[in-house]
């Protein structure tokens, strides 16, 4: 089931105070932050932000048409590197 | 030859299912088109007659996005979700399911065939 409209998209407030307080300030520096599921407002974009991924932050860079996602969608939490190229088994 | 949105033309078929036949058209916007020109859903496309053709061609044109158009639509969406870096960009890029459906088993659709890995370990009691 969908949020409900009436509530608007969640993001963590903490972090949209320190993005405003950023684009108020001009100032531009990487935002840490562990809230995977707050929503890419239209004030982030341009800004840089640093996404946990379960072991560390993955830096973001914001762009236009991220706006809407979560920022969880952008550092993936698995990392599979392929499968193993095991030898040919002996015969048993 | 009743051909509507470029190359469809199913023939004796009911309206109502006929118009499925085009990319973007299922049964309930089927309905939708017939109820919007007041065209029975039980009649044979071949019944229908070019006044009527033209009505439908006109309802379409106006009020849906089909084949060519939606298709690029489509594309353009994974595009989008593919330059951004998002995760469901990453599951379309390998050709795996996108919408968190499980991949030890099934998810044959999106990828396809069986091929086998050699010397893979069965699981054995």
């Amino acid at each position: 089931m969908s949020r409900s409209l009436k509530k608007g998209p969640f993001v963590q407030a903490k972090l949209l105070k320190k993005v405003e307080a950023m684009n108020r300030t001009g100032k531009k520096a990487v935002i840490k932050t562990w809230s995977r599921a707050s929503t890419v407002f239209p004030q982030m974009v341009g800004h840089t932000i640093a996404i946990h991924d379960g072991r560390r932050h993955v830096p973001i860079y914001i762009a236009e048409n991220m706006v809407g996602h979560r920022l969880g969608e952008f550092a993936p939490t698995r990392f599979f590197r392929g499968h193993v190229r095991t030898e040919k088994r002996s015969a048993r | 030859m009743a051909r509507i949105a470029g190359v469809d033309l199913p023939r004796d078929k009911r309206a109502e299912i006929g118009l499925t036949y085009i990319f973007g058209i299922g049964p309930t916007s089927s309905k939708e088109i017939l109820q919007m020109t007041g065209i029975s859903p039980d009649l044979r496309i071949k019944d229908l007659d070019e006044a009527q053709i033209a009505r439908l061609r006109d309802v379409i044109e106006r009020n849906y996005k089909v084949e060519g158009d939606l298709r690029r639509e489509v594309n353009m969406n994974i595009k989008r979700l593919q330059e951004i870096g998002s995760y469901r960009g990453l599951r379309h890029r390998r050709n795996l399911p996108a919408h968190g459906q499980r991949t030890r088993t099934n998810a044959r659709t999106k990828r396809g065939a069986r091929k086998t890995v050699p010397g893979k370990k069965r699981a054995r009691k």
